[in-house]
């Protein structure tokens, strides 16, 4: 079977200079990644900030070449694959909505693009294709000749989805798609997802600092820290039984409205992750509430236990 | 100035306040806040509790015009209160922090300087009394060598340690209010879980009273003791926490209530509770209630002025659905 | 649910504060006489401007003893009308404010939105030629091409157009640093755009209302040097009648013609006020009517 997505390996640097003549530093953003997504499935990719998911997201639309390793989508090596080619297998949803569309464009024509730049259709047929996308994802045809000013921001982020499924992608890279929206309109927007993925047969890679909303939706989910993925498992075996210690403190975190439970003390320390700084051995043993000596010399590696990927040295 | 035991710490009656002539962002907010208590504010964007936590620190922009029967401070009315006596108060008896620490502290001065310049300012004092008063903040909201950290400048250290110093800053002068407008929204999760420990162990040390804005109903059910929820610049259910949550009486907290989604208890395949349509924006002069194009049990009289029903306690919301009526509909 | 009656949206107005919004006016009212001066010069001239008649020299304007009706604004040294100068004098200052912004401008713009965009390499360089062009002086290059080459109206507009886009390339490099990094353009890159397509659709229409601004700027100031290249005679050449040339003709007699010289300085002050307040009013409509 050919995975929707496939990475192996991928390392992606950047490099922060302080000045013309500062020593330059690394910032290893992503330090080794691999997994797969078999077609059909969501990948829920959870993390806090400096974990590297959003220049994963870039590195697998696309937009971002890897500084070593590959991603294949749809069996195909994107590396050097021709922009159209790519367009048509694999598109983004990105978080914001405000910046996400062009606004100087008319809703229309921003919908529209994706299939204008495929330069085989007539503008009668794409414009139905479009008008159609547009009512699917909930948006009346009257707002298609506005400005993105004039919408909201959930009616935007339907625009972004409408525009991403012009082309009939094979997989949608989302990108916190609902962080900056309001949470009854968040609930739309999932559901809308949702929907979608059951309606074209689409395979979501699903990204998100959100739990809750990534347990809803995803089938698979990683939860990186660092630049890399410290545990992989099936949606209810991870937020069920977590085995990570930061998978722990992430989902112990997480604020139930339920009164009378007080807030938790999770334990972790004020240390905060930075990507330039890597610590040597098992990187969250600084903030590691059971770390023990072992955890600061050697680094646990794709172990894997139960089916699921676990990179700790505890059993 | 003390005033008796019993009086709320904050109290505002009737808030209204507007832009112009284009919109009403708040109509009609009434709420207390006493001494040692935790009052949230919750509601989703654009329901008017940004709004209406700055027009008690008379923080508003030029344009917006706030009226109220009246807002009291330890029985002190703020209404009326020169800019220059509102000054005073600011920083030092009301204190206030934001959502974004990325832009609250002047990336331009150090930590030290800036926490020693509400001190200084206020109690007119010494710069090396109030670093060393610094100092002590720093360690109490949990921040590990503070001497160093006063040197420091702000995009030295992380989202979290920033916010962590807004709070030590709010705190330099013993605030006896403060106004705490989504402080972990823009951190994570994680960290959100710190900061908000920390907030609640140096409110129970101090006797704060708290005024906490936010739009995440957990944090509401885990910090407050009573809750006001917004929507479209009105109150539309008031509380305790533990009434409120337990039978919660207004369809739009219902719903919202219905859209958060709680790790360990999703049924995949079965849709997300969803509240329909947008938050609208609300004319001037309007009547009525403004979640009436939303709701799943408007009527015709939902165009007509919203009765205050009494839910039992101190629980009280807007609706023209009876007390009960969530028993009823079952 | 009971819909909201929602009050009718006025249309999306490009609103401005009152006394902008004369200052405004006013700028476009003085710039479009300009325009159309320039254009019909030959028919609102009521004389020839080269034509010299010594009987009639330094005849004052209608407002002063003197004066004959023929000639409303008086003659200059030469005998020629000053009307009829003024006016295609307005002509010249016009067509080297447009020229020349048209030139600095293609060649900034692209410059700027290049190095702006791809950084790396591309942006060094792009600074590299800002840099020098910044340390190039203006009047010894001037001083120099005409030397060489002998002045001329096209030789004044060339050299002005390939001195003049420095502004242009700061302005479009910083405006698109801002933009490559928001996310419609990664979509735009995402959805196959292709390169043209991304830096001409995508950024340039989002960087436009911060260049027309530096046009205005850039056209402003591009007449004033060339009527101070005229004054020192390194710009047009007698006896086409620039407003520079005829403020350096008219030294001579300030004293006992004033208008000879103050005439061409009000329009010159004029026209470029006229320029830049309708450069600040554009730049405030363009600018509020994307933030609603």
């Amino acid at each position: 079977m050919t995975h929707a997505i496939e990475v192996r390996d991928v390392h992606r640097m950047f490099r922060q200079r302080s000045g013309v003549m500062g020593a330059g530093r690394s910032v290893r953003a992503v330090d080794g990644v691999s997994f797969s997504l078999p077609p059909g499935d969501v990948l829920g990719i959870v993390g806090e900030s400096g974990c590297g998911k959003s220049t994963l997201a870039r590195l697998i639309t696309g937009l971002l070449p890897p500084s070593s390793g590959e991603v294949l989508v749809d069996g195909r090596r994107l590396a050097g694959m021709d922009r159209r080619e790519r367009a048509r297998l694999i598109q983004p949803v990105f978080q914001d909505p405000f910046s996400s569309l062009n606004p100087r464009q008319c809703i229309r024509d921003i919908v529209s693009l994706p299939l204008a730049a495929q330069g085989d259709l007539p503008k009668r047929q794409r414009t139905d294709r479009v008008m159609q996308m547009l009512e699917r994802v909930g948006i009346s045809s009257e707002m298609a000749e506005r400005l993105p000013a004039a919408l909201s921001g959930g009616q935007r982020q339907r625009v972004a989805i409408a525009r991403a499924l012009v082309l009939r992608p094979r997989i949608v890279v989302c990108d916190e798609p609902t962080s900056a929206l309001d949470v009854s309109v968040q609930a739309q927007i999932l559901n809308l997802l949702a929907e979608l993925r059951r309606e074209f047969g689409l395979t979501y890679l699903f990204i998100s600092h959100n739990l809750a909303v990534v347990e809803h939706i995803a089938t698979d989910v990683a939860v990186m820290y660092l630049g890399r993925i410290v545990e992989k498992a099936p949606g209810q075996d991870l937020f069920c039984r977590p085995a990570h210690p930061y998978t722990k403190a992430l989902l112990a975190s997480v604020l139930t409205p339920d009164p009378g439970l007080g807030i938790p003390d999770v334990g972790l320390g004020d240390a905060y992750p930075d990507p330039a700084n890597v610590p040597p051995g098992c990187r969250f043993h600084p903030r590691c509430p059971v770390a023990f000596g072992d955890c600061a010399v050697t680094m646990p590696d794709n172990i894997r236990r139960n089916g699921r990927l676990v990179e700790c040295l505890l059993p | 100035m003390t005033a008796p035991v019993d009086e709320p710490v904050l109290s505002i009656a009737n808030l209204r306040v507007a832009f112009g002539r284009r919109s009403e962002a708040v109509r009609g907010l009434s709420l207390t806040v006493a001494r040692g208590e935790t009052h949230c504010m919750v509601g989703e964007s654009g329901c008017g509790k940004s709004v209406s936590a700055l027009s008690v620190m008379n923080l508003l922009v030029r344009g917006a015009t706030r009226s109220a029967d009246h807002i009291r401070f330890q029985g002190q009315d703020l209404l009326g209160l020169s800019e220059r006596d509102m000054a005073r108060l600011r920083g030092d008896k009301i204190a206030m922090i934001f959502q974004e620490p990325m832009t609250s502290l002047n990336p331009a001065y150090t930590i030290g300087s800036q926490l020693a310049e509400v001190f200084e300012r206020h109690r007119r004092s010494g710069r090396r009394r109030a670093l060393d008063r610094a100092a002590g903040l720093l360690e109490r909201v949990g921040i590990t060598a503070p001497g160093m950290r006063l040197g420091q400048y702000p995009h030295q250290l992380s989202g979290g340690l920033r916010q962590r110093v807004m709070i030590a800053m709010a705190l330099m002068c013993e605030p006896e209010l403060l106004i705490a407008d989504e402080p972990t929204t823009a951190l994570d999760v994680t960290v959100q879980a710190q900061i908000l420990r920390m907030l609640q162990k140096l409110q129970h040390e101090l006797g704060l009273a708290l005024l906490l804005i936010t739009h995440d109903l957990g944090v509401v059910a885990r910090m407050a003791d009573r809750v006001s929820v917004m929507y479209a610049g009105q109150v539309v259910e008031s509380g305790t926490v533990p009434e409120m949550f337990a039978a919660p009486a207004h369809p739009y907290t219902q719903g919202l209530l219905a859209c958060i989604p709680v790790p360990g208890t999703a049924r995949t395949g079965e849709p997300l509770g969803s509240i329909p349509g947008v938050v609208p924006r609300i004319p001037p002069g309007f009547i009525g209630c403004g979640f009436r194009d939303r709701c799943a049990f408007a009527m015709p009289e939902c165009a007509e002025p919203v009765p205050l029903r009494d839910a039992g306690g101190d629980h009280a919301y807007l609706c023209r659905l009876q007390p009960g009526w969530q028993q009823a509909a079952a | 649910m009971i819909p909201i009656p929602v009050p009718t949206a006025r249309r999306e107005a490009w609103r401005l504060p009152a006394l902008r919004h004369v200052a405004t006016l006013l700028g476009a009212l003085i710039v479009g006489t300009a325009v159309v001066v320039a254009i019909f010069a030959p028919l609102l001239a009521p004389h020839d401007p080269f034509a010299q008649n010594l009987d009639l020299r330094l005849i004052p304007p209608v407002w002063m003893d003197g004066s004959q009706p023929a000639h409303l604004l008086g003659t200059d040294q030469l005998g020629r009308d000053y009307l009829a100068r003024l006016i295609y004098g307005t002509r010249v200052s016009m067509l080297i404010g447009v020229l020349t912004v048209v030139t600095s401008g293609l060649i900034g713009i692209t410059l700027g939105i290049l190095g702006g965009f791809y950084g790396g390499w591309t942006d060094d360089a792009v600074m590299f030629l800002i840099t020098c062009r910044l340390s190039i002086p203006l009047i010894l290059v001037a001083l120099t091409v005409v030397a060489l080459v002998g002045s001329s109206l096209t030789v004044v507009i060339l050299t002005l157009g390939l001195l003049l886009w420095d502004r242009f390339a700061v302005v479009a490099r910083t405006t698109t640093m801002q933009v490559r990094n928001l996310d419609y353009i990664a979509a735009a890159r995402a959805a196959g755009a292709s390169r043209a397509h991304i830096l001409l659709r995508e950024v340039l229409p989002n960087i436009v209302h911060h260049l027309v601004v530096v046009a205005t700027l850039e056209m402003a100031l591009a007449i004033l040097l060339e009527a101070a290249l005229s004054f020192l005679g390194l710009g047009v050449p007698p006896p086409l009648p620039s407003w520079g040339l005829m403020i350096a003709e008219a030294k001579e007699y300030m004293f006992f013609s004033p208008w000879v010289i103050m005439i061409p300085g009000i329009a010159l002050f004029v026209l470029v006020l006229g320029i830049n307040l309708l450069g600040d009013g554009l730049r405030d409509m363009l600018g509020t009517r994307l933030e609603r």
